[in-house]
């Protein structure tokens, strides 16, 4: 098992560094940060502009295959280099990835056990009235977008907040700047902004590993060794618990990791809608802006989140699954 | 005067010419594509979506023209007003016309998911079929690029090149290029088994070139899981090409689709909630509608798969 996964955790490097390479080739053959400092009044002479963006590693007078072994060099210090105005990437990717972090964790683990358990429920529950309410739901949430989730969930938020008379709901922001109290308000000011994005992310996660779950779990409860289960004389809940959930969950922890990077494209449409300044956020902002260096650390980030998301799925599938753990 | 072929054959004799009829002709066995079509009608919701998306394509190209007013007007006279007799969905900040807005980017968004859907499962059709059937060199060279093509950075790229180029055609085969590596697996994977059934061997023997066999036996036996794939990447490219829109990354001013709709609502969603719900809702009810299409297919098509959706 430990052999297997050193391998495939050098496999994930690999790819980590090819993709994060392409990005920020792509990047620097494209966007071109030049265009903040031209067109000024009054202009700035073309040396100074050299200079400034020579300093940043941005001037597209430099040869790509050296702006792209200075930024190499710079990764291996661990310095992913500057924004276009002058500012450290590590300093704002420090403060913005905690931010998505938050979203991105509560968000794919309670959209992740949701999911898994409103599958094998409905899948145990099949044409019942529960099953097929849960079907229904998933199958509507799956064909709504996560921004139109998003933004329908702010529309029903202001009108319940209107009904009530008082702001029960907050749907913009991370917390109230002007917020009163000590620590403790502080936190439940969080806490209450953190309640939309989390549903949204978590609602859209959910439906589609439901419908899936529902499915592998549907496959395996006609099977024979579950049968065998009830046979020999276990309880109904401890056969579909041990035999039959523990089989049936291989596949979907596999899709779940799989999509991660699907979820990121979904908390930065939480994180733009809701008005939250993560990674999301930044990732859209930088592209419009032509920031090279911020554009490949996010990137980076993105790929180390799906590595880790990977490797956690192989110890996972390893430990649910034997044929894995003996090794093949 | 044609002469019916069993009779060349010699099959049937004297009555058969007496009243011209064809005795073969109650063994007749319903077509492929009648059984299809009878096994997906009994189905109520996949009915029920055929029939939403026909009335919604019908809404987004016919309907459009009910009202008087165009996408691009301005009515000065009703600025930000909610739905009534003259403006159906009501209008923006600039009077502008929802409904016909909504009709327009739907015919965009529509446009695009069909084209994206026919080019990327077209392009997982070739590419798998080519690789399982040849093997050897070709197959190495195709399964790369598609490993390749999965840890690309794909949103990345599109991000960069469409607002750049700006171009509509660059957009539709920048989102074919991402959606169809996955299902080029699965046709691979078939092919290899298909490429040793008796039939195609038998082809091989006759002397019938690779690409021919490819075209004539081994992709119309994949025919199903063609159609199914190209019904749920039809879903797949309009959710991307409205949220990729939404970002100001896909479709471009002053071309709108549902996606640039939803984003210009987005900042005033709550007060004026008509600019957001109506797009939106177009948007969730057609995708919905296809999605019921597709798994209707699927039970129809493939037996195997049980009525387990």
């Amino acid at each position: 098992m430990g052999k297997y996964l050193a391998r495939r955790l050098l496999n994930y490097v690999v790819l980590v560094f090819i993709a994060t390479s392409m990005a920020y080739l792509l990047a620097a053959l494209t966007l071109n940060p030049r265009t903040h400092f031209e067109g000024r009044n009054p202009p700035i002479p073309i040396a100074t502009q050299d200079r400034t963006l020579s300093n940043y590693n941005l001037n597209d007078k430099t040869p790509i295959l050296e702006r792209y072994g200075t930024w190499l060099s710079g990764l291996a210090h661990g310095d992913l280099g500057k924004t276009w105005a002058g500012s450290s990437i590590n300093a704002e990717a420090g403060r913005r990835m905690w931010v998505s972090g938050q979203l991105l964790l509560i968000g794919t683990i309670l959209g992740g056990i949701l999911g898994i358990a409103a599958g094998a429920y409905a899948a145990v529950k099949q044409y019942r009235i529960a099953d097929n309410v849960l079907s229904t739901g998933s199958f509507v949430l799956l064909a709504t977008p996560v921004f139109v989730l998003a933004i329908l969930l702010q529309v029903m938020a202001s009108r319940f907040n209107q009904a009530v008379g008082r702001k029960v709901f907050e749907y913009s922001g991370q917390y109230n700047p002007a917020q009163a109290g000590g620590w403790f308000s502080h936190a439940g000011d969080r806490l209450v902004h953190l309640i939309l994005p989390t549903i949204t992310l978590t609602l859209a996660g959910a439906s589609y590993l439901m419908l899936y779950q529902r499915n592998a779990m549907l496959d395996v409860l006609g099977s024979d060794y579950v049968r065998t289960a009830r046979a020999k004389g276990l309880r109904r809940t401890r056969a579909l618990r041990r035999h039959a959930l523990r089989t049936a969950l291989i596949p979907s922890v596999t899709l779940f990791t799989y999509a991660f990077a699907t979820i990121f494209v979904g908390a930065t449409f939480t994180e733009i809608i809701f008005g939250w300044h993560g990674m999301g956020e930044w990732f859209v902002q930088s592209i419009q802006a032509n920031d090279t260096n911020a554009v490949a650390a996010i990137t980076l980030f993105v790929a180390v989140l799906v590595l880790v998301a990977s490797f956690l799925q192989d110890i996972i599938v390893g430990f649910l699954d034997p044929r894995v753990r003996v090794g093949r | 005067m044609t002469v019916p072929s069993h009779e060349l054959m010699g099959t049937v004799t004297a009555e058969s010419g007496v009243d011209g009829r064809a005795p073969l002709d109650e063994t007749q066995v319903p077509g492929r594509a009648r059984v299809v079509w009878r096994r997906f009608r009994h189905q109520k919701t996949a009915v029920a979506g055929l029939i939403l998306v026909f009335l919604l394509v019908l809404m987004a190209f016919v309907g459009i023209h009910l009202t008087h007013w165009k996408y691009t007007d301005h009515d000065f006279n009703a600025l930000q007003v909610g739905p009534n007799s003259s403006h159906w969905f009501g209008t923006d900040l600039t009077g502008k016309d929802l409904f016909s807005a909504t009709m327009r980017g739907a015919q965009k968004s529509i446009v695009i998911g069909l084209l994206v859907a026919l080019l990327a499962t077209g392009t997982a059709a070739l590419v798998g079929s080519f690789a399982g059937y040849f093997g050897g060199w070709t197959d190495r060279i195709l399964m790369w690029i598609v490993d390749l093509l999965l840890i690309v950075p794909s949103f990345l790229i599109i991000a960069i090149l469409t607002p750049k180029f700006r171009s509509f055609w660059l957009f539709v085969l920048l989102l074919g290029m991402f959606i169809w590596q996955i299902t080029a697996r699965i046709v691979r994977g078939q092919t290899l088994s298909l490429r040793e059934r008796e039939y195609v061997l038998a082809a091989k023997y006759m002397g019938v070139g690779g690409p021919r066999i490819i075209f004539r036996h081994v992709l119309p036996n994949l025919a199903s899981l063609l159609i199914i794939d190209a019904t749920i990447n039809v879903s797949v490219a309009i959710i991307t090409e409205t949220g990729l829109s939404f970002f100001g990354f896909g479709v471009q001013p002053p071309d709108i689709s549902l996606g640039t709709l939803i984003a210009d609502a987005q900042a005033s969603a709550t007060v004026f909630p008509w600019l957001f719900l109506f797009p939106a809702g177009f948007l969730v009810l057609f995708v919905l509608a296809v999605n019921l299409i597709g798994n209707g297919l699927r039970d129809a098509l493939d037996p195997s798969s049980g009525k387990s959706q």
